[in-house]
């Protein structure tokens, strides 16, 4: 088999697989989604109200905290994997939460990795609502909570659109999660190459492994799966972006 | 007629800048009053201060006998809501004209339908009638301040300050703008101070008027005295067109 043969046949059987809806290929993108989804969803519902309190209050620290945030969106994921394995390991300080090897280690991971990147995109949003906005709304008689709700409402379409960067980041994202996760698989028979159902291994630890251990069909089936909800999360950012 | 608006000895500062000077002011109850002067002379600092948006170095003013500049937060929202104001940009939220025009009186907890009685009312007043649906972000620039005008004044504000409401605009939405002006004025008796550097507006629109030059109150006076024959000559100046500072 020569190389064009050796990748085509990859990908004829990733495919197949992908079609077949294999156990296994589905049980790894569904342990993706929720690790990734819910980190996501915990980082939006901690950025957005962090990233207008910044925005709209002077408070002592304030500039450590943007230099926080400003560090945070370019953190190395092994770093923050390397800090919440010590955390959580059964010797560190959270050992005995027992969370090491988890999902949910993955979930804290993650979402120390997308909160600054949240924040940071949805006070550029805030930032760029024009001040006049805040004025009117405040001459019109606009209490604090109300003007609030007119500027969320104003950047709401960077808002999503930090939110879709952030879930674009967590479900990229390999290091960390490798590191807290441990990429573990039930044995069994239960896909049809052989391999079992996910219980840590995600999209990217998945495709690390079984690019390791030669099966390239199944990597490159995770891949195409990977690269699709990737382009979907970019598009559906860059048609908000538009809007906004 | 009862003043319904007094500025007594008004000072504001940026820095070492200082903006306005000793201003001293009364503003009559259902007047328009024109604060005119060239830029830089202080206009749109004294009806950010009046609206509450800048708080004033020295100085009180009172609205309808209450003193509404150093209250504290509950009692500022109070006087914002008897005074509004349309500036030189609208600044409409991205989102319909009736959602626009109906904000004031949702923060005022009022009720849907009239909400609705009011801001078709509004809508009718400015010439807009109709257009509750239509998205705020796609009107031309004469319909957009327009609909800034509907919004300020659908809850019908004892004052109403305009900072140079036509500067962007052609001569046919100029007119359109200061017919709504007039009618806003008649209509609902509305105070209006409106600061502008245009002369011709100043001779349409405005009961009296306040020479404004250096963050000084140069002069006022009845529109036609004061375009008849200006008692300070820097005034004269203004009037004719010449550069003054």
């Amino acid at each position: 088999m020569n190389s064009a043969e050796f990748i085509v046949q990859g990908i004829i059987t990733a495919i197949e697989l992908i079609v077949g809806l294999d156990p296994y290929i589905l049980s790894i993108t569904g342990v993706s989604l929720k690790v990734s989804g819910t980190a996501t969803l915990l980082a939006a519902l901690t950025a957005i109200p962090l990233s207008f309190i910044i925005s709209h209050r002077e408070f002592w620290g304030k500039q450590t905290l943007l230099t926080l945030i400003n560090t945070g969106m370019g953190l190395p994921p092994v770093f923050v994997g390397l800090f919440v394995f010590i955390m959580l390991v059964p010797a560190g300080p959270l050992g005995f939460l027992k969370l090491i090897f988890t999902p949910k280690a993955m979930i804290i991971a993650q979402y120390i990795l997308v909160t600054p990147i949240i924040t940071g995109v949805s006070l550029a949003a805030i930032n760029a609502v024009p001040p006049a906005i805040r004025e009117n709304a405040y001459t019109l008689g606009g209490s604090h909570r109300d003007i609030a709700v007119v500027v969320l409402k104003e950047a709401k379409f960077g808002m999503v659109t930090s939110v879709l960067a952030g879930f674009g980041r967590a479900i990229a994202e390999v290091g960390a999660i490798l590191i807290v996760g441990g990429n573990i698989a039930y044995t069994g028979s239960v896909g049809a190459m052989g391999e079992g159902l996910s219980y840590t291994r995600t999209l990217t630890t998945a495709i690390t492994s079984e690019t390791s251990s030669g099966d390239i069909s199944v990597a490159i089936a995770l891949g195409l799966i990977l690269i699709t909800i990737n382009l979907s999360v970019n598009a559906a950012a860059s048609m908000l972006q538009r809007r906004a | 007629m009862a003043a319904l608006l007094e500025i007594n000895g008004l000072d504001k500062s940026f820095g070492e800048q200082r903006v306005l000077r000793n201003i001293n002011l009364e503003v009559e109850r259902g007047e328009i009053f024109a604060i005119m002067g060239p830029s830089g002379a202080g206009k749109t600092t004294l009806l950010r201060i009046l609206n509450l948006l800048e708080k004033p170095d020295t100085g009180s003013i009172t609205l309808d006998g209450d003193t509404i500049n150093g209250v504290q937060r509950n009692g500022r929202t109070a006087t914002r809501q008897r005074i509004s104001m349309v500036f030189q940009s609208p600044a409409l939220f991205n989102d319909t004209v009736y959602n626009n025009v109906a904000y004031s009186l949702r923060v005022r907890r009022m009720d849907k339908h009239a909400i609705e009685s009011k801001v078709s009312q509004s809508l009718a007043l400015v010439g807009l009638e109709g257009y509750d649906n239509r998205w705020a972000k796609t009107l031309s620039g004469g319909e957009e301040q327009r609909i800034a005008f509907a919004r300020a004044v659908v809850f019908e504000p004892d004052l109403l300050l305009l900072d140079e409401p036509t500067a962007n605009l052609d001569p046919a939405n100029v007119a359109k703008i200061e017919e709504v002006i007039r009618t806003i004025n008649r209509e609902l008796n509305t105070t209006i101070i409106i600061a502008t550097h245009h002369m011709n507006q100043v001779r349409r629109l405005a009961d009296r008027v306040g020479m404004l030059l250096g963050g000084e109150l140069i002069e006022t006076g009845r529109r036609e005295v004061v375009f008849g024959g200006a008692a300070d000559e820097r005034t004269r100046a203004f009037i004719e067109g010449e550069m003054v500072c």
